[in-house]
């Protein structure tokens, strides 16, 4: 996306708020005007009281309360400003960060597998916010920058244009001066930030790891290899640090010589009569906020370009293509009897890599289906598939002879019950994530399901039963407890069929027996899906699918299969030999 | 604190030195509205243009001076700093791996990556702001204001009223909006939990139909982030109109009292001007000095951080004056021997192992299956004194192992963690952990009774293969054989295989650990595993249950004699199997 449209969006959402902007800007150019004029009264002032004797009290009582009134109004217009900009701002983003979510959860799980989620999370929090600083900044700094530089200028012109002129000769020097150390630092940065890079990978690599650094004795060599970086780091880090702490002494000087300029062209101007003390004092105040938006607009800049980055990146994220939105009149199956059929399917990831093909199966209601095969074979590519998470390439899945693409995508989903191993929780309390896919459900409802999943009696030992606040991904849980809730979750509104993922470990005996009580239960009289690892479960299968590099390379029952002699005959067998 | 100040020591003169040229460019600067005022008493009234260029002069080399102090300043500031965050980084690093695994449970892995990285920044950047801002800003403050007296007794007074008003404003809206910010902080957080939540869990939101929800949901967390956001915004806003106020409200003053002293001839008309100046100087420099105050509590917060990571001594020191014995390599001596053994982790009530006793001899290998939290790992870490034992003692070759030099022993000891970890580089170079001078022969051996070989083949490069940072370009698979491999570079006494073989499949699994009884003859190899298959054949198998040693023996000694064991068989294999 370039940034032309970019610039387009960000102002559509921005024209939701057009009142706010317009009385912001009004409110802006009030600010500037008084800002500027404020010095001007004060250099009445001075000329008002030449010396002794010649102090006009009278004239000067009237300035300084007119001095007074410009800045009640410069606070006020300048306070009601920022206020109305932050609320513009925060506003704008809130919608943009919201429909973005929106979206998130309207996207293909192509998108969120295809993704590392950090870098999605990083797109709704940390662009955004970028952004919303640059708009903010875009907005309080830009334009009153733009005006009070425009102001100043006029008001120059206006009382002295010799002098004026001599501001206007000078200041590009500040400019120039900081642009030049601005270019150098940014190659420094570059070294130090690809030195830091390289420095936080080792450590990264290093610290993360450090058990194997310790059992292989490797904490020399890592010492070595982190102090030659380290070394190199120092070099470029004192050279930019350095560099980049030049910018503000240099332009402080260069201001400092358009004061002294300013101060003897108008003393000059003031031994010819052409200028009245009051008003020198004016143009010198002037002077020393003339440079000042010139240093924050080229900061604005930046941040601006940075915004714009940012925002391009939220924008591209709230681009992608959503799902297939249902068909009208797509079958809405209010209760599943279980018949799964797949005929002649064809999907994989990668166009490249063809991964199924030509698969077909023909599930009765109350069948079990066993997939097999090592980890990391594509497993869980068939669930994708049932759960209609991805679509198929070609041929079709269909329930109750349905083609599952013309069916709701709710009331699919709604027929299976599914506990995956990765145990998802929510950060919330336990009644709330059993009740997750129910939310309406009474209380003894919930304990029933958790009674029926084996959970009721952890539940109770918990410090708050069943209104303890589980934290983020269940980290005061056992694996075995959090894969218990999740069978309680389903347990609740147990659905005709079942997607179940035995696990393979990290779970002691006794739970485990829990875990294989409770999936024999839910599993009665439902067609059930299992990724399964127990041999004892494989032999009780229906049909066996066994997978291998996201192939399925053979399909049957316990016997026909071990008599074929084939894959599953050899990882069968490979549980005998001998060791 | 105290223990980071001495690095300070090695770079006293810069610390010194840096601040001292900014306060010179400092107090130049102050005289500035001096001159100026010289200029129009002096110059303007006496219409004396040679004057008047003289004191233009003077502004434009107090410039050049200010500027040559200020880069002086800039530059031994950037040198402390600098140089304090490079040391203080090296000895972090070398104080971290120092650690053992006790303390790196205790404070985390991510958190020991974060004071390496980000706080050690943070305080660098600090020091550079301290030695150049910080006293500054109060010098030109009080400067300015003594300055004032310098011109006018009666006229300083209003700096003196004026500048703790500011002073209030300035701190006090700071005060009040940091803990809001903080606020804010972790609103933003929550947003973030519940963006990362959902994308973690989008196949669990999909199946229950819940995306409508959540979306509400996060819509009511970014609702109150707005609101948070907006109702600080509100009161920072306050900061510019009301300083603005103040000092203005205070020029009025200045000028109205000015005006009556000038009348009676006591202050001149430029004298006046000079004050007007310094008075606008103090806000600039109060609102930097309030910046930088936040600037160095976030920095001083990370260097308290930095310095508790440093109090946390190691807890497994080699004993002073440790005889560094060898062992005695006799076959009847026990490879590896557990006495009356207890172990808590730190903080635990519950002890992980209690009361554990058993021998493994030369070229045994030992089974060791139990539940989650069964204590099997635990066991396995104190043989590598990864662990200390609480209570009793772990002896190998004969000796205790905290009467080893820790090099000695771990040099033993050949370690194939849980989760397989590769580092980047080549293939060669991981190996090469096991054992610095190993040769391409050596390696080659073991890769293949790591049953490794086809992994090296599939890549073109062999053992030139570049493995990205975490084996990334690797499957899990192929990951564990090669930790396994890098183990046995080194041909170690004693194999402790933790679960090493999870992510192979059973025929590999089978292979391996075929291959690795055949080779290593005299090796004592541990062999953690869930899986019964797996440790069925061991010599010895150890069965643990909540930390205790319920069963030891074979398989089948085991089967008729150990519940717990049986129970496991049972849930893991078909009836028919288990009696094989």
């Amino acid at each position: 996306m370039n940034n032309k449209s970019t610039v387009k969006r960000i102002l559509d959402y921005i024209g939701h708020y057009k009142w706010g902007v317009f009385v912001s800007l009004c409110l802006a150019a009030v600010t500037v005007v008084t800002t500027l004029y404020a010095p001007i009264l004060i250099g009445d002032g001075v000329d008002r009281i030449l010396g002794p004797g010649q102090v006009d009290f009278q004239g000067l009582r009237q300035i300084l309360v007119k001095l007074g009134a410009v800045i009640t109004i410069t606070a006020v217009s300048q306070w009601l400003m920022n206020h109305i900009n932050n609320k513009i701002t925060y506003h704008v983003v809130e919608d943009i960060r919201t429909k973005a979510f929106g979206h998130l959860e309207k996207l293909p799980l192509k998108y969120i597998d295809g993704h590392p989620s950090g870098d999605i999370i990083s797109r709704i929090i940390a662009d955004i916010d970028q952004f919303s600083e640059g708009l903010l900044m875009g907005f309080t700094q830009l334009f009153t920058g733009v005006l009070t530089i425009l102001g100043t200028l006029g008001f120059m012109f206006y009382v002295n244009a010799w002098i004026a002129l001599v501001v206007v000769c000078v200041t590009p020097v500040s400019l120039l001066v900081a642009s030049y150390i601005a270019k150098k630092t940014y190659v420094m940065f570059k070294h130090q930030s690809e030195t830091r890079g390289e420095l936080t990978g080792l450590i990264d690599e290093m610290l993360g790891s450090q058990k194997v650094v310790q059992a292989f004795g490797y904490e020399e060599d890592a010492q070595k290899r982190f102090e030659e970086i380290n070394e190199r780091l120092r070099g470029y880090s004192l050279r930019a640090t350095f560099f980049s702490s030049i910018t503000n002494p240099a332009t402080r000087f260069v201001n400092g010589l358009v004061y002294a300029s300013v101060g003897v062209a108008g003393a000059y101007a003031a031994v010819n009569g052409l200028l009245s003390v009051g008003k020198l004092s004016s143009f010198l105040s002037y002077a020393n906020q003339y440079t000042k938006p010139f240093n924050e607009i080229s900061g604005v800049v930046t941040e601006l370009q940075n915004a714009l980055a940012s925002a391009a990146r939220v924008f591209a994220l709230m681009d992608e293509e959503p799902l297939v939105p249902e068909d009208a009149d797509a079958v809405d199956l209010k209760e599943a009897k279980g018949n799964v059929d797949l005929q002649k399917v064809y999907f994989s990831y990668n166009p490249e890599v063809p991964l199924i093909e030509d698969f077909n199966l023909k599930v009765e209601p109350g069948q079990r289906i066993a997939i097999v095969g090592p980890t990391g074979c594509g497993k869980s590519t068939v669930i994708n598939l049932l759960m209609r998470f991805y679509d198929v390439d070609s041929g079709c899945v269909r329930v109750d002879g349905y083609d599952i693409r013309h069916m709701t995508r709710r009331s699919l989903r709604a027929g299976y019950g599914m506990v995956l191993q990765e145990t998802w929780l929510k950060s919330g309390t336990i009644r709330e994530n059993i009740a997750y896919g129910k939310p309406d459900a009474s209380e003894e409802e919930v304990i029933r399901a958790a009674k029926e999943a084996h959970a009721h009696s952890f539940i109770k030992r918990m410090p708050q039963g069943y209104d303890t606040v589980i934290s983020e991904d269940g980290g005061n849980l056992s694996q075995g407890q959090k894969q218990l809730l999740c069978i309680a979750r389903v347990m609740l509104s147990l659905p005709p069929m079942l997607i179940l993922d035995e696990a393979t470990s990290s779970i002691d005996t006794r739970t485990e027996i829990r875990i294989q009580k409770a999936f024999a239960k839910m599993m009665e009289g439902r067609t059930s899906f299992i990724v399964a690892h127990r041999l004892s479960t494989i032999k009780e299968a229906d049909v066996i699918l066994v997978m291998r590099d996201g192939h399925i390379v053979e399909q049957g029952d316990h016997e026909t299969l071990l008599k074929k002699g084939g894959f599953y005959a050899r990882l069968y067998n490979s549980q005998f030999a001998v060791t | 604190m105290k223990n980071l100040m001495r690095y300070f020591k090695d770079y006293k003169l810069e610390s010194i030195l840096g601040p001292l040229f900014k306060l010179l460019e400092a107090s130049f600067e102050l005289f500035v509205p001096l001159v100026m005022a010289q200029i129009i008493d002096v110059g303007i009234k006496n219409r004396d243009m040679g004057y008047i260029l003289g004191r233009g002069g003077i502004l434009v080399l107090l410039g050049v001076v200010g500027l040559a102090c200020s880069l002086t300043a800039q530059y031994f500031s950037a040198k402390a700093a600098v140089g304090i965050g490079t040391r203080l980084r090296n000895d972090l690093f070398r104080h971290i791996n120092s650690l053992s695994y006790r303390e790196i449970d205790i404070v985390g892995t991510s958190t020991l990556v974060t004071r390496m990285t980000s706080d050690v920044n943070q305080v660098q950047a600090g020091i550079n702001l301290t030695l150049r801002l910080f006293l500054r800003s109060p010098f030109i403050v009080f400067g300015a204001m003594i300055m004032a007296f310098t011109i006018n007794v009666k006229a300083a007074l209003i700096f003196v009223v004026t500048i703790p008003l500011l002073s209030a404003v300035v701190f006090g809206v700071m005060l009040v909006s940091m803990p809001l910010y903080k606020k804010v902080q972790r609103q933003l957080d929550q947003v973030l939990l519940t963006t990362r939540e959902n994308l973690l869990g989008a196949r669990v939101v999909r199946a229950f139909n819940r995306q409508e929800d959540e979306a509400a949901k996060f819509g009511r967390e970014n609702d109150m982030l707005v609101s948070l956001q907006v109702f600080v915004g509100k009161i920072s806003a306050l900061m510019n109109p009301v300083t603005y106020v103040i000092i203005n409200g205070a020029v009025i003053v200045l000028i109205w009292t000015g005006a009556w002293q000038v009348e009676e001839g006591i202050i001149t008309q430029g004298q006046v001007v000079a004050l007007v100046n310094y008075m606008s100087q103090i806000l600039v420099e109060l609102v930097k000095l309030a910046n930088l105050i936040i600037n160095i509590s976030k920095a001083l917060a990370c260097a308290n951080r930095i310095s508790g990571i440093f109090a946390q001594e190691s807890s497994i020191a080699e004993r002073e004056g440790c005889r560094g014995k060898a062992g005695e390599d006799a076959a009847f001596i026990p490879r590896v021997e557990f006495k009356d053994m207890d172990f808590y982790y730190a903080g635990a009530k519950e002890p992980s192992l209690s009361k554990i006793s058993f021998s493994a001899m030369k070229g045994q290998t030992i089974g060791i299956i139990g539940g989650t939290g069964s204590g099997k790992s635990s066991l396995v870490n104190l043989i590598p004194r990864f662990y200390d034992a609480t209570q009793g003692a772990v002896l190998v070759d004969g000796v205790d192992v905290r009467d080893y030099a820790l090099k000695d022993l771990r040099g033993k000891i050949g370690v194939v963690p849980q989760k397989a970890v590769l580092f980047k580089g080549s293939l060669r170079d991981n190996m090469k952990w096991g054992k610095k001078d190993a040769t391409d022969e050596e390696i080659c051996r073991a890769i293949d009774t790591a049953q490794a070989r086809e992994v090296v083949e599939s890549k073109e490069k062999g053992l030139e293969f570049l493995i990205q940072q975490g084996g990334r370009n690797l499957s899990g698979g192929q990951k564990q054989r090669l930790t396994i491999a890098r183990a046995l570079v080194r041909q170690p006494k004693i194999l402790i295989l933790d679960d090493s073989a999870s992510a192979l499949d059973f025929a590999t699994d089978a292979a391996l650990r075929k291959a690795i009884r055949e080779n290593t003859k005299d090796m004592t190899v541990f062999m953690v595993s869930q899986r019964a298959t797996t440790i069925k054949n061991a010599d010895q198998i150890l069965v643990l249950d909540d930390g205790k040693l319920v069963g030891i023996g074979t398989h089948r000694e085991l089967l008729d004699g150990c519940e717990v064991y049986r129970e496991i068989c049972l849930s893991q294999l078909s009836k028919e199997e288990v009696a094989q």
